[in-house]
């Protein structure tokens, strides 16, 4: 292993400080950590997931199945990255995972000795077989996968970078800029589609750049790249990854735009998440190269064929001095004559007996000493390859005589292609079997948006790669409409000709007895072997799905880009079935793995929705008020005096209500303007009560249903003029209840005239609530407010501090008290205006916990009572409903299993002794034994400072026979239990003379 | 993510909509007391393999309801209507079929 003197597309001149495991490594700019770490020599760079086996550098791509090691320290910590696709920058720090103590003496890899019992199938059987109910066998089991298993670990800290989305329509997509994709963005962008090329490497060309520095292709590179680059309607986007296809021509992009230096730069995003919307995409992904299976298969020193070449010709690393370029088609002998052609002493051991002329001409001329009819049957060596053993074999890979035993530390495979086909599958399902290639393509048809061109579509050759890329290109843009003309397609390169052609379909090497030797791996990433496939044959997982799960081969986070057609060829061969008829792995996105900061965007925290404020909100937080989340909206929960706690400050707050007079915002109510001739029939639709007698200048108190006959939501709606009603909703239910007016008003009941529309964000609503409520407005207001002028479920206009307001007679908290509503540029004024008149009266505000408390104590329903179980006679609003129209529900509320006299009823609970009842306790007869789930819940509970004790809410069978009853309240989760009484929910004031004062 | 083209705001992204269930059941008139009429109305629904019409709610857009058709099989989406329409032309037919 080392770096050359000359050639590789890298600047040896720019010398980056990059280390792994503390070591430094001669990075230049150009490299990625892989070949870094390949130029400073170092085989082992991971441990395997299962038998923490030592492995090395792979691929030198996506598929990079090994090289898995963590990026950065402290808060920009990255896990399970592959080296292989990681860029070199200056100051990179990166170190090896799931080894311990160390990487080279990895006390875990005494599992590998383990490896019969951690076969396939192990999770299952140790689970359900023969130690089933041995819990302390489990528990160890459970100890010691979780600290054996895995790969690299998070981070707990919270993530420094920002991440931004953005959206974006094209005409064409072109995914992938190796030459299919730079053929099909030049033929689309000529003619004048608006195109986005994205790239997932650093640099366009993909392949391309595999090939000898010189070669014609880097001029052609170079050309197509600059003329792209020149149109004003093509944008390039490398170091981006297309990693989804999804519904309506929608792709997810992943653009990482820091990702290649030690951090971001000030005010710049780390990765940015692109939904583009493409009319039309051509998939030009490449092709990943496939292993051979042979004992030893993973060990460090072997490497797929084509990554030795990238080493060689793009980062100038010649990965071994001893090469066996072990095969089974053409694609291999370009590799093993260069890596001959830089030093190297090459074998090449071909399975096939016989070549064509080119072939050998191109060997012999290199100096490549070649044997064909032979495999790899075992890569040797402890830690990495020290030797390989070569035997001659039959048509299946089977050995028909003796081993040799020769010295390498390179062992570069081919076992053909496998068609990057991913996104296309997203999409469009199930690919169809290229028998040839034995691989699957696309089932390509015209009307498809995604259209797959060069090595994705198994094309055989660079100037078929070129001429399918170009014409899908152009066909992409004229079916968006361009008409420009695409000029002449780019002359074909000679290079790849060998790609794919001409080969022998066997991939495993066996002894004389059929058998691999060693451990011959298939999916390399989770440690499957090809005797787990073996296995799953033989107790019956034969399809695809079952394979996938009791092996859990394709499971990993390279989700089986090597090792799907391996493990899928294998069963078809043990069954004697053609590979489709096995079945095809699924795709699903993402293409590699990505980061969720990416996907989440700016998207949390106080961004993860936008909060709903009260135009009140500044004062509450001026005024020092905490403030509590109440779905979208903030509101003020209590004003703490003098660090006072939550529970001193509600009851301070509460009975200063009682005693005196509080103000509190309510502006977060839902509120619907109700216009129109058939407003009123609207209205009696949607609530159970009537309103065809509501009188201008009234309010009335409703309820409404769902259309299966449960409670939907109660309010208090005004008639503001013949045909003008304003309706208030709870807070939670706002939206609810306008999308059902909405759809009503549209379909069934289009012909009501009526409109609605939201004017919550309109109005502030302020509840003046206590004894002194009237005297405190009649002095702001100026109006005569008195029990004559205006009494309950009236409203008024009046001016309140210069603002016209309307004033609304109705209490929540069971005194005397008012709402008043207030255009909300004008609310916090209003609202100061009732502060400043305050001493006088004694005026105080109070929040969420005390209204609550006011609440419970007069028996007022909410949010926990209005849940969505509970029916009208739950509630006891019976007698609310009209006989005489139908409403919403008004048939189903009738249904039987509602109408069952045994359903929990609501019921006051006064708490024995001094703490209170939990929401969401079970509520039990007084003796008996407390189990299941009781005979109803406790759905409000508050302490009640006008009671001086603990009280609740609750729903209970038969709970209105049972009143005077000891119930007993069990809170399994605090494992508590409290005794209460039963009482009628109304528990202060029963008679409402305070509020009708 | 599917694009739908609401009848009042053009093509829109699926995340300014609800879905808002079956469109091709229709509510009982309301003085119906049968129900049996209700329960086919509010609970029985088809799981149809194919195209299907379905109610979407434009709720941050033009809040408008929808009609619109989906495949369920391969998840495309074709033509919109405003709900409005549909049951207009809806009411038309069921005239015309007394
Ligand atoms: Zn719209």
């Amino acid at each position: 292993m080392k770096r050359l003197a000359s050639g590789g597309r890298i600047e040896r001149s720019e010398k980056l400080s990059v280390s792994f495991d503390g070591r430094r490594l001669p990075a230049v700019r150009g490299d990625t950590l892989a070949s870094a770490m390949l130029a400073g020599g170092l085989g082992t760079v991971a441990r395997s997931f299962k038998y923490h086996r030592p492995r090395g550098i792979y691929s030198a791509g996506v598929e990079e199945p090994g090289a898995l090691v963590h990026l950065r320290d402290g808060d920009r910590h990255e896990p399970n990255v592959r080296a292989t696709t990681t860029e070199a920058f200056d100051g990179l720090t990166s170190g090896s995972q799931n080894a311990w103590p160390s990487l080279r003496f990895d006390l875990g890899a005494v599992s590998g000795l383990a490896s019969p019992v951690l076969g396939a199938g192990f999770y299952y059987k140790t689970f359900i077989g023969p130690f089933r109910q041995t819990t302390r066998f489990w528990k160890w089991c459970e100890h010691f996968i979780r600290k054996a298993a895995g790969m690299g670990r998070g981070t707990y800290r919270s993530d420094p970078d920002a991440y931004e989305k953005r959206h974006r329509t094209v005409d064409v997509l072109v995914i992938g800029g190796g030459a299919a994709g730079l053929s099909a963005a030049l033929a689309a962008g000529r003619s004048g589609a608006q195109v986005l090329l994205v790239e997932q490497d650093f640099a366009l060309g993909g392949a391309l750049l595999s090939e000898p520095v010189g070669h014609a292709g880097d001029a052609w590179l170079d050309e197509s790249a600059a003329e792209l680059q020149g149109m004003e309607n093509v944008r390039i986007l490398t170091r981006t990854t297309a990693f989804g296809a999804y519904d309506g021509k929608t792709f997810g992009l992943i653009e990482r735009v820091s990702d290649h230096v030690k951090a971001p730069e000030a005010g710049a995003v780390r990765q940015r998440y692109w939904q583009v919307h493409a009319h039309r995409t051509v998939l030009a992904a490449g092709a990943i190269e496939r292993p051979m299976v042979f004992g030893g298969n993973d060990k460090p020193g072997v490497m797929l064929a084509s990554a030795a070449r990238s080493y060689l010709n793009r980062f100038a690393v010649l990965a071994g001095d001893r090469v066996i370029v072990a095969t089974n088609n053409d694609s291999a002998y370009v590799a093993a004559a260069e890596l001959a052609g830089a030093g190297a002493e090459v074998t090449l051991v071909d399975m096939r007996e016989r070549i064509g002329p080119e072939l050998d001409e191109l060997i012999n001329g290199a100096g490549v000493k070649l044997l064909l009819g032979h495999g790899v049957l075992e890569a040797k060596g402890w830690g990495r390859v020290r030797h390989a053993c070569i035997v001659p074999v039959d048509a299946a890979g089977r050995a028909i005589g003796q081993k040799t035993i020769v010295p390498a530390d390179l062992i570069a495979v081919s076992g053909g292609w496998t068609p990057a086909i991913h996104l296309w599958s997203q999409i469009f399902g199930k690919p169809v079997y290229d028998a040839g290639g034995a691989c699957f393509v696309p089932d390509a048809k015209p009307e498809q948006h995604i259209q797959t061109a060069g090595t994705a579509m198994a094309a055989a050759s660079m100037a078929d790669v070129i001429e399918q890329g170009f014409a899908r290109g152009s066909e992409a843009a004229s079916a968006t409409g361009a008409k420009g003309d695409c000029g002449p397609a780019p002359v074909g390169l000679d290079s790849g000709r060998f790609w794919q052609s001409d080969f022998r379909k066997t991939w495993a090497v066996f002894n004389l007895q059929g058998k691999t030797e060693g451990t011959a791996f298939v999916d390399m990433q989770h440690d499957v072997k090809l005797s787990d496939i073996d296995q799953a044959e033989r107790e019956g997982y034969v399809s695809v799905e079952h394979l996938k799960r009791y092996t859990t081969q394709g499971m990993a986070t390279d989700q089986g880009k090597l090792s799907n057609l391996n493990a899928l060829s294998r069963m078809a061969e043990l069954r004697g079935v053609q590979v489709p008829d096995v079945g095809t792995t699924t795709f699903r996105p993402p293409f590699t793995p990505t980061t969720i900061g990416a996907l989440v965007g700016h998207e949390h925290g106080r961004h993860f929705r936008p909060t709903r404020r009260s135009p009140i909100h500044d004062w509450h937080v001026e005024h020092g008020a905490e403030m509590t989340e109440s779905g979208a909206w903030l509101r003020p929960w209590y004003y703490p005096e003098a660090g006072e706690s939550l529970e001193a400050a509600y009851v301070r707050e509460a009975s200063h209500v009682r005693a005196h007079v509080g103000i509190v915002d309510v502006s977060t109510l839902g509120k619907i303007a109700v216009q129109g001739p058939d407003a009123a029939e609207f209205l009696n639709r949607v609530y159970v009560n009537g309103w065809k007698t509501l009188a201008v200048g009234r309010l009335r108190y409703g309820v409404m249903l769902r259309e299966d006959g449960f409670v939907l939501d109660d309010g208090v709606t005004a008639r503001l003029a013949a045909h003008d009603y304003f309706m208030s909703t709870t807070t939670a239910n706002a939206a609810k209840v306008l999308a059902m007016a909405e759809l009503m008003l549209q379909t069934a009941w289009a012909d009501l005239r009526v409109h609605v529309t939201s004017v919550t964000d309109q109005w502030g609503a302020i509840a003046v609530a206590g004894p002194n409520a009237r005297a405190l407005l009649s002095q702001v207001a100026g109006a005569d407010l008195s029990r004559e002028a205006l009494p309950n479920n009236h409203f008024t206009r009046a001016q309140l501090a210069g603002v016209p307001v309307r004033i609304h007679r109705m209490s929540y908290s069971g005194e005397l008290a008012y709402e008043i509503y207030v255009p909300s540029r004008q609310a916090r004024q209003v609202w100061e205006a009732l502060i400043a008149a305050g001493p006088e009266v004694n005026l105080r505000p109070y929040g969420t916990e005390a209204m609550g408390a006011l609440r419970i104590e007069k028996g007022h329903v909410a949010g926990p009572e209005l849940d969505g179980r509970t029916t009208l006679k739950d509630l006891g609003f019976e007698g609310l409903a009209s006989s005489k129209k139908p409403f919403v529900g008004s048939v189903l509320r009738k249904r039987d299993v509602l109408e069952d006299p045994d359903r929990p009823v609501l019921v006051g609970l006064e708490i024995e002794g001094m703490s209170g009842a939990k929401a969401g306790a079970l509520l039990f007869p007084a003796a008996g034994r407390t189990e299941g789930h009781g005979d109803g819940w406790v759905s409000s509970s508050t302490y009640s400072p006008a009671l001086d004790r603990h009280i609740a809410m609750g729903l209970l069978k038969n709970g209105a026979s049972r009143r005077g009853e000891t119930v007993r309240v069990v809170d399994f989760v605090g494992n508590e239990v409290l005794t209460a009484r039963v009482v009628a929910n109304h528990f202060f004031d029963p008679e409402g003379e305070r509020q009708n004062g | 993510m599917i694009r739908i083209e609401c009848p009042v705001c053009g093509q829109r992204p699926e995340t300014e909509f609800t879905y808002g269930g079956d469109a091709t059941v229709r509510r009982p008139e309301m003085t119906n007391e049968d129900p049996q009429a209700w329960i086919e109305y509010v609970f029985m629904r088809g799981n149809p393999r194919g195209w299907h019409r379905e109610y979407w709610h434009h709720v941050q857009g033009c809040r408008q309801w929808i009609v619109l058709e989906r495949n369920t099989l391969s998840h495309e989406i074709g033509q919109a209507e405003l709900a409005r329409d549909a049951a207009r032309a809806w009411s038309r037919t069921s005239e015309a079929a007394e």
